[in-house]
């Protein structure tokens, strides 16, 4: 019944309000503590020195991108599947936010990898992989740009969403499958993580962080794309009362 | 506090990812709260106007309709 009531676009307006509130406050409680953990708990890598608080950011933040374009397909699947009213709103809300976490990656993966790697870039499977999901983001953007009707726009940006999903697998995958700089997954792994807890706490806590701060955002934009489509209507249906006057003026 | 600080010889790499993670996440955070307002004072502008959705017109009768 709860989520047949999250169709309504009226109705998830209302619970949307209600729920900012405390995510926000929950984030702005795990950004606090994840940032005390990562600057006065957290130790410094035996090898990597104090550069392994860049992980702290650059990990939640590689996660994240990944997580915001499932989220996307998922969408994708709601609106060309079950027609949800909400599943379009939900992909074109979460499209910048993505662009923004796998920009953040990039960034700081590039400021990482200088002073350990010796190199800002090289074009291997998993940094190339991750270029081509912050490229996707921009083009999925620009779809929703270019085409004017929303429903239209929804319906291929689901086909693009989907057909882009066999990105994920190889981001996750690169490091295993191709020779890379890139260390291989140390915290999700079927044999638990590598890393230590004094290090691997902050970095959940961080993770938390991010996700909290993905949802706030991503209602946020969900309930400005839903008032961006009821002012569409309005401005449409002036303009057709617009008309409907001045035919007949037109037609004297 | 001292700990803090001593972020060693890449603190310049540290401090520009920190810096740069909030200058995205601020942007995109104040373009979201912007879009918002702006969205919000369109709609009241055009409510102004005595334009109203379907649905809320609808509203409007059924109240009219149990008030008589």
């Amino acid at each position: 019944m709860a989520i047949l009531d999250l169709a309504n676009p009226t109705r998830f307006l209302a619970l949307s309000a209600r729920l900012l509130p405390w995510l926000a406050a929950a984030c702005v409680i795990a950004f606090a503590v994840g940032l005390y953990m990562t600057f006065f708990v957290a130790p410094d890598d035996y090898q990597q020195g104090a550069t392994v608080k860049i992980m702290y950011l650059h990990v939640p933040a590689a996660w994240l991108a990944m997580m915001c374009y499932s989220v996307m397909a998922i969408s994708s699947l709601g609106t060309l599947i079950w027609k949800h009213p909400l599943a379009d709103v939900s992909a074109k809300a979460a499209a910048p936010i993505g662009a923004a976490f796998t920009l953040i990656s990039l960034i700081t993966g590039s400021l990482w990898g200088k002073p350990m790697w010796g190199t800002y870039w090289v074009w291997d499977a998993r940094l190339t992989s991750v270029l081509v999901l912050f490229i996707m983001y921009l083009g999925l953007i620009a779809l929703w740009r270019t085409i004017e009707d929303p429903i239209r726009a929804g319906k291929a940006a689901a086909v693009l969403t989907l057909v882009g999903a066999i990105n994920l697998p190889i981001i996750k995958f690169s490091v295993d499958w191709w020779n890379t700089l890139h260390q291989p997954a140390s915290v999700i792994r079927m044999d638990g993580p590598t890393i230590h807890p004094t290090i691997l706490w902050p970095l959940l806590v961080m993770a938390l962080a991010f996700t909290l701060l993905f949802f706030v955002m991503h209602l946020m934009a969900m309930r400005n794309e839903i008032l961006r489509r009821r002012l569409r209507t309005m401005q449409l249906q002036a303009a057709s009362a617009r008309v409907g006057v001045a035919t007949p003026q037109a037609a004297e | 506090m001292t700990e803090f600080l001593e972020l060693g010889p890449h603190a310049g790499f540290i401090i520009a990812c920190y810096v740069v993670t909030l200058v995205v996440i601020g942007a995109l955070f104040v373009w979201i709260l912007a879009d918002g307002s702006r969205l919000r004072a369109r709609l009241a502008a055009m409510e102004a106007q005595g334009v109203t959705r379907r649905s809320a017109r609808a509203r409007s009768a059924d109240a009219r309709e149990s008030g008589s």
